[in-house]
């Protein structure tokens, strides 16, 4: 007979292994799915995982990895804080066009305008558009204790609607020709968010992330607001006792992750994307809650968990390309490796003993 | 084996890993007898009690009830053998009645009303009074422990084991226990009885066996002991008394004024227009059964609930709106009852936990930064000074013992040097020598000129500690009176006398 019995402490070890061991059970399950829908899985698996980064077109798919990885991280660091505290901000997607949207609209606002400071408005605007959204989630669960989970969910379809107002109406370009669509900032020299370094990819995002990565990593290690958030997660009453306010902790930690989460739209809006369109929101919103999760809540997991990610949406494509694989088969993966990472989390709590029945 | 003797254990010995629980355990319990298990926490006295009601097995040495082989394979086995067991905890449903209670916790429960005659009958042989159609929402603690004990009585046990049953009992409530235990016995039921408190033991038993480190190290009439030669037995040495001598009191530090709070929860109890004024040097002792509003008073008090303004004062700085870190800074503090989730984060380091309350006070963080090396000297600290048994400050609080916890969570307030410290239940749950260890502190901290307010169900503790006594009962503390000269009665009395004792004189 198998049992499980509770471990006295969490796993040092297993806490790293599952993200490991989740990422090769996803290969494998995928593998089989892709040889039952008649495909070669070692050369898909390869494709996806491998290809990207070392294949023929890698010297095209390499700085994409850093294009996809930055908005990840960016927002995962954010949601990451949160998560901590027990505060579920599902709605990052939502923020993160909010954000776009705010910080596009500055520059579309001061358009032919030539200066300096357009840009870090933008940014300015970005982050302060991502805070918004998620102080409504906030304020309804502090005012009327609204579930935040559902609140900042559903503000993602809100934001999604605003997108394409935004899109067909106030912000389209006015020498579009009818398109829908803002004007491209990309040919806007003071707002756009360029590739920095040529051939890596490396835009301000990127390095936006890297600062969040280190910021969120002082605050949860060395601060004392990153403490209660650690305690407030694990013992809330303890929390209140060492002096935590649960309202102000819920603003805190929403209003952070919504402002990565909308400073990640504008490095979009202004760089890879270029305008303002109805399909602002491609996902990142969502995916970034698997990075959390996949990099333990931790900083350095979540760099790395970002670029694994990352790695997933190009080599899907590359894989729909060559392999005609469906789309969809990204999803499917990255779902894959979210669901056995939480299954594999039990071996960090409990061991499996093998007993023989008396 | 003679007929007079109801159970037996030989050589019952039980390891988990890491730990000998019990050890070659050996002794009887006759018929009619009401025997104690006396023990420190951790000496093997709930694995004992376990192993006989079926829930752990033993791994060597066998057990005979009623000249048979009594080897449980779980309690229902051990309940059909003839063992009932009333916990410590109780398990009742409290949206359910009394008898719907009963019956849910018997293997063919009988019609209601068959049911409801039966429990009648029972509760007044008994001297229990209990009406089966309330709604156990409405219980007080005692009446709730009345409806386990009536629920073994309908199996007619042979044995009956009472794990720490006068815990949450007034001294009335635990008066009326004790009558109905004797009349059990003399119908021929043996009792075995696991607790604390060594002058009840003493009042009511008539055999103990003390364990110590899971072996059995003596067997006594506890008539023929004081109270202290059975605690020394306990813990294997004597017991030093604590020196209450060198206080005065002075100027007032804390004042409450009509403090009054709406409950926090459904199950939670209001403070109803609370007032003390506390002096230095002084300990105040609040008694009152578990529920009547311990837990609020505290909270009001650390202040996780804030008050109306002019409420609460320290030192004359009205601080009822202040928040527990303000309230720290101005030289109160506090240390609640539930150490694990409340006065502790289980799964932080002693370190990490130092930061809960003491990173003002000890300049532990400093603009927001954590200074890890001194909260890491501080825990360090507080373990020496307390004698925290402890690998090291990187342990994390749910790997101690809750006696040990106890001592670093009451460690962790006095090394602060507060001006007015709080605790409720200093030494619930903790071995004696370490509620020595907890009391003397207390003791001494006050000596130094603190002011010290001890909230606890332990009347013993209290009447040993305080200065002046309160009383409170749901929600309303009672004026001071001082303890010296104070009974257990006229205590008892403050504390709102036994719940149904009306009935009970019928």
């Amino acid at each position: 007979m198998i049992q499980l019995v509770p471990r006295t402490g969490a796993s040092g070890l297993w806490q790293v292994a599952t993200p490991v061991l989740a990422v090769l059970a996803t290969m494998l399950t995928g593998g089989l799915l892709f040889a039952l829908l008649g495909h070669d899985p070692v050369a898909a698996i390869r494709t996806i995982f491998w290809d990207p980064l070392f294949g023929m077109a890698a010297s095209y798919s390499r700085p994409q990895l850093l294009v996809k990885a930055a908005p990840l991280i960016l927002i995962a660091s954010g949601l990451a804080v949160g998560f901590r505290a027990g505060i579920w901000n599902i709605g990052a997607e939502g923020q993160y066009i909010i954000g776009g949207i705010t910080g596009a609209g500055v520059a579309l606002a001061l358009h032919p305008l030539d200066a300096f400071w357009i840009f870090p408005a933008m940014v300015l605007a970005g982050l302060a558009g991502g805070w918004a959204w998620g102080m409504i989630p906030a304020l309804l669960r502090n005012w009327f204790g609204a579930s935040e989970i559902l609140v900042s969910l559903m503000l993602v379809y809100v934001a999604q609607r605003v997108a394409a107002w935004m899109a067909f109406g106030p912000m389209k370009n006015p020498e579009g020709f009818g398109f829908p669509g803002s004007r491209n900032l990309q040919q806007y020299p003071s707002a756009s968010n360029p590739e920095l370094f040529a051939n890596t990819g490396a835009h301000w995002g990127v390095f936006a992330a890297l600062a969040a990565v280190v910021a969120t990593w002082v605050l949860m290690s060395r601060h004392i607001r990153g403490f209660h958030i650690r305690a407030a997660g694990t013992a809330p009453r303890a929390a209140r006792f060492a002096g935590v306010r649960p309202q102000v902790l819920v603003a805190f930690c929403l209003g952070l992750s919504g402002a990565l989460a909308g400073a990640a739209g504008l490095f979009e809006v202004a760089g890879p994307a270029g305008q303002v369109t109805d399909k602002l929101g491609v996902g990142y919103g969502f995916t970034a809650i698997i990075v959390a999760f996949l990099g333990r809540l931790h900083p350095v997991g979540i760099l790395l968990a970002g670029l694994l990610l990352a790695l997933t949406y190009i080599g899907g494509e590359l894989a729909q390309l060559t392999m005609q694989l469906p789309a969809a088969s990204v999803q499917v993966f990255q779902g894959m490796l979210l669901f056995f990472l939480l299954g594999f989390d039990i071996l960090t709590r409990f061991r499996i003993v093998r007993r023989v029945r008396a | 084996m003679d007929s007079a003797t109801v159970f037996r254990a030989d050589g019952v010995g039980k390891t988990y890993p890491g730990v000998r629980a019990n050890d070659d355990v050996s002794f009887e319990i006759a018929k009619g007898e009401i025997h104690a298990l006396l023990g420190e926490n951790g000496a093997g006295k709930s694995t004992l009690v376990k192993m006989i009601y079926g829930l752990v097995r033993p791994d060597d040495g066998h057990m005979t009830l009623l000249d048979r082989p009594h080897e449980p394979s779980d309690p229902r086995a051990a309940r059909a053998a003839g063992v009932a067991m009333v916990f410590q905890h109780f398990s009742l449903f409290d949206a359910l009645t009394v008898a719907e209670n009963i019956a849910l916790g018997m293997e063919n429960p009988p019609p209601r009303r068959e049911l409801a005659d039966r429990i009648t009958k029972v509760s007044h042989e008994f001297g229990l009074p209990l009406n089966p159609a309330r709604r156990v929402v409405t219980l007080s603690a005692g009446e709730r422990q009345r409806v386990e004990i009536i629920r073994c009585l309908l199996q007619n046990p042979r044995l009956l084991i009472m794990d720490e049953p006068t815990s949450v009992l007034t001294p009335q409530e635990a008066e009326l226990l004790f009558a109905t235990l004797r009349k059990l016995a003399a119908q021929g039921t043996a009792i075995l009885y696991i607790s604390h408190k060594l002058e009840e033991i003493r009042a009511h038993c008539d055999r103990a066996t003390i364990l110590r480190h899971g072996r059995v190290v003596d067997s006594c009439n506890p008539r023929d002991h004081s109270a202290n030669q059975l605690a020394a037995m306990m813990v294997g040495g004597e017991m030093r008394a604590v020196d209450r001598s060198g206080r005065n009191a002075g100027e007032t530090l804390l004042d409450l004024r009509d403090l009054s709070l709406p409950a926090p929860t459904a199950e939670g109890v209001a403070l109803k227009s609370v007032s003390l004024s506390l002096r230095a040097g002084e300990i105040l002792g609040i008694g009152g059964v578990a529920g009547n509003g311990q837990e609020e008073l505290l909270a009001a008090l650390s202040g996780e609930m804030p008050s109306t303004p002019g409420t609460l004062s320290v030192e004359g700085a009205d601080l009822s709106q202040a928040g527990p870190a303000a309230r720290r800074r101005a030289g109160l503090l506090a240390a609640p009852e539930d150490r694990l989730g409340h006065a502790a984060v289980p799964d932080f380091s002693l370190t990490e936990n130092t930061l809960l309350t003491a990173g003002d006070r000890k300049s532990l963080v400093r603009r927001g930064l954590i200074d890890h090396d001194a909260a890491r000297d501080f825990a360090q600290a507080v373990i020496a000074t307390f004698d925290v048994r402890t690998p090291g400050p990187g342990t994390a609080a749910k790997a101690l013992s809750g006696g040990n916890l106890q001592k670093f969570v009451i460690g962790r307030e006095v090394l602060q040097d507060p001006r007015v410290l709080v605790v409720n239940q200093p030494t619930w749950g903790v071995d004696a020598g370490a509620a020595a260890a907890v009391r003397q502190s207390l003791l001494d901290l006050a000596r130094s000129g603190a002011g010290v307010i001890v909230i606890s169900q332990d009347l013993d503790e209290i009447l040993e500690l305080s200065d002046r006594f309160c009383a409170l009962n749901e929600g309303r503390l009672s004026d001071p009176v001082p303890t010296e000269g104070l009974t257990l009665e006229r205590i008892g009395l403050m504390l709102g006398g036994a719940h149904g004792m009306e009935e009970a004189r019928i």
